[in-house]
């Protein structure tokens, strides 16, 4: 015979949730084991990679490399050539590297360290024994879910969005010169880094959190979550790339789907959290 | 009279698939009393515990606390509880202030001066306060409880519920934490208290609660169960040669007799015997070294229950086997 499953009712006390989220953001700030590869991360992603591959294309001219580049970008949807700017070939295939290359990057750095920290948060409370804590807490059960899942997202959705706009400075003052001025973030890059991105996050992050909330340690987790994470990264990616190789109308309509999934994501989440499994005990339902 | 319950367990089960964590849990705890639920490792003790704040939900059976239904209620019943469990539960990267504070908030006590100033107070009392910039995980295990300790009583608890809070710590610091206990109880805290060391519960249990296998065998204040277990004064007296000894088994007022390495034990149906037979054995010859009246412990009590409770349970396998 088993014990009907608990529902708790009543209404999400924000200050629960934010009190949660803080405190696990606090940690996160004293583990420098962790943030400091994040940021290595992010800085390679966003910073050296792109100033590299920017500053050569720009700075060695029409030569032959820079040549197949450009014949490489015809390649791309039309409506994706019509918006490439600059006069030369080497402005052009740099402007096409800034814009539509580096997407993916939006999408894999966020998701990458908002799994990483999701992957622990929940059985990281078991094995350190503080789950104790918060199952005897009155926070309710989706005021600590949900407190988690912001902890990790904020994270990863900083990274980016820090990282976007060095990534941005970046790329305005190197290729900038070429195109006639400043021109990133395009419109398509608005929408995605505020639309795309964020419900591509919650919907990886609420299934790590249901991963962290199943499974017997942290190890498991990560490794789970790695599994889970990798075809979410590239579903993302594609559906980045292809908002900003279609306009800006198919950006809203990916990000509206990706919401609507990402909500009913969350709200199924919640319920893989239960106080017994903050105590380590799996088989109580 | 006795206080209103604050606690009522009624016939509580609780399985974890197939293994038993509680079968049939009667338990009542009184306002402003301490319950001290005794038994092995494996008892149902911690069980108990979550039951209480709801962190389980029960198979079988009812739970009350404050009159409210855990499983249901669980927020308010959680906000007027205060928990230490056998692990501190406290998070290693933060400071002192950083867990009394995230407790605070959690319990409704919000931000500022004000709560700083009562967590400097409950810092205080259990005498951690000049730790508290310091991260957790440099702390001792003795200052892990204490801060524990001061967190459980951050918001005021109507119930404190202490799951052996004295593990791992040294005799001087689990003296000093059995004594904060005892303090509690004075603001009008209601106390339950798991322990499996019986020295602990000794002279602090208004009430005990002996558990085994998922049940209470026995309950009650030790003074009652003592009586109940040694309802006759026990005499504990010592002789040069034992041997003399053995004629008080026959004597007037001598209940029971049961002879001991260098002596012997009486059970007697007045204490005012004593001078009678000791003037006997000396008008026998014999050279009474030593006449000591015996004060059952709780360490006594509970080999006592145990013992019965083992022996009723032989004698229901022998009687079913019939």
């Amino acid at each position: 015979m088993a014990a009907p499953r608990v529902v708790e009712h009543g209404p999400l006390r924000w200050d629960h949730l934010r009190t949660v989220a803080r405190t696990d953001l606090k940690q996160l700030v004293q583990a420098r084991d962790y943030w400091i590869p994040m940021m290595i991360l992010g800085g390679i992603f966003f910073v050296f990679v792109p100033t590299v591959l920017l500053l050569t294309i720009t700075q060695i001219g029409n030569v032959g490399a820079v040549e197949q580049l450009s014949q490489a970008l015809e390649i791309l949807p039309q409506n994706a050539q019509e918006q490439i700017k600059g006069d030369s070939e080497s402005g052009r295939a740099a402007y096409a590297l800034a814009v539509y290359l580096f997407a993916p990057v939006a999408v894999v750095v966020p998701i990458t360290i908002s799994t990483a920290v999701g992957a622990a948060t929940i059985v990281g409370e078991r094995e350190r024994g503080t789950g104790e804590f918060l199952a005897h807490s009155p926070a309710g059960i989706r005021e600590i879910f949900y407190g988690k899942l912001a902890a990790s997202l904020v994270p990863g959705y900083l990274t980016t969005i820090v990282g976007f706009g060095i990534y941005a400075l970046i790329v305005n003052t190197i290729v900038g010169p070429d195109v006639g001025g400043w021109f990133f973030p395009t419109p398509q890059w608005w929408v995605l880094m505020l639309w795309v991105v964020p419900p591509f996050l919650a919907l990886t992050l609420s299934l790590v959190l249901r991963l962290s909330a199943k499974v017997k340690s942290t190890a498991a987790a990560q490794q789970a979550s790695a599994l889970v994470s990798l075809p979410l990264i590239m579903v993302a990616y594609s559906q980045a790339t292809g908002s900003l190789y279609g306009g800006a109308s198919l950006a809203w309509y990916v990000g509206a789907a990706a919401w609507v999934l990402a909500v009913l994501a969350l709200w199924r989440g919640v319920r893989s959290v239960t106080r017994a499994r903050l105590l380590g005990v799996a088989d109580e339902q | 009279m006795e206080p209103a319950p604050v606690i009522e367990l009624d016939g509580v089960a609780k399985w974890f698939g197939p293994n038993p964590g509680l079968t049939d849990l009667h338990l009542r705890a009184a306002s402003g009393r301490i319950t001290v639920l005794l038994g092995p490792n494996g008892a149902g003790k911690t069980t108990a515990i979550r039951m209480i704040t709801g962190a389980f939900s029960p198979d079988g059976g009812s739970v009350r606390v404050f009159g409210l239904d855990p499983a249901r209620d669980g927020a308010e019943v959680r906000s007027r509880c205060g928990v230490v469990s056998a692990k501190p539960s406290l998070y290693d990267r933060l400071s002192g202030w950083d867990n009394l504070r995230y407790s605070a908030e959690l319990h409704g006590l919000g931000r500022g001066p004000e709560v700083d100033q009562r967590i400097a107070e409950a810092a205080e009392r259990f005498g951690i306060e000049a730790a508290l910039d310091g991260q957790v995980g440099s702390y001792s295990t003795g200052m892990k409880t204490r801060l524990a300790l001061a967190r459980s009583v951050l918001h005021r608890p109507e119930l404190l519920l202490y799951d052996e809070p004295t593990s791992g710590l040294d005799p001087e610091s689990s003296h000093a934490v059995l004594e904060l206990i005892r303090e509690m109880t004075a603001d009008g805290s209601t106390v339950v208290m798991c322990t499996h060391l019986l020295l602990e519960a000794e002279g602090l249990a208004d009430q005990v609660v002996v558990m085994q296998d998922g049940t209470d065998v026995v309950s009650g204040s030790p003074g009652d169960l003592t009586r109940r277990y040694w309802p006759h004064d026990v005499v504990r007296i010592g002789a040069e040669d034992p041997t003399g000894l053995d004629a008080l088994a026959r004597a007037t007022g001598v209940l029971a007799y049961e002879r001991t390495d260098g002596g012997a034990t009486l059970h007697l149906d007045d204490p005012g015997r004593v001078p009678d037979l000791v003037a006997a054995l000396a008008a026998a010859g014999v050279r009474v070294t030593r006449v000591v009246p015996h004060e059952p412990t709780l360490e006594d009590l509970y080999f006592a229950v145990r013992q019965t409770a083992g022996h009723s349970r032989l004698g229901a396998v022998e009687g079913s086997e019939v």
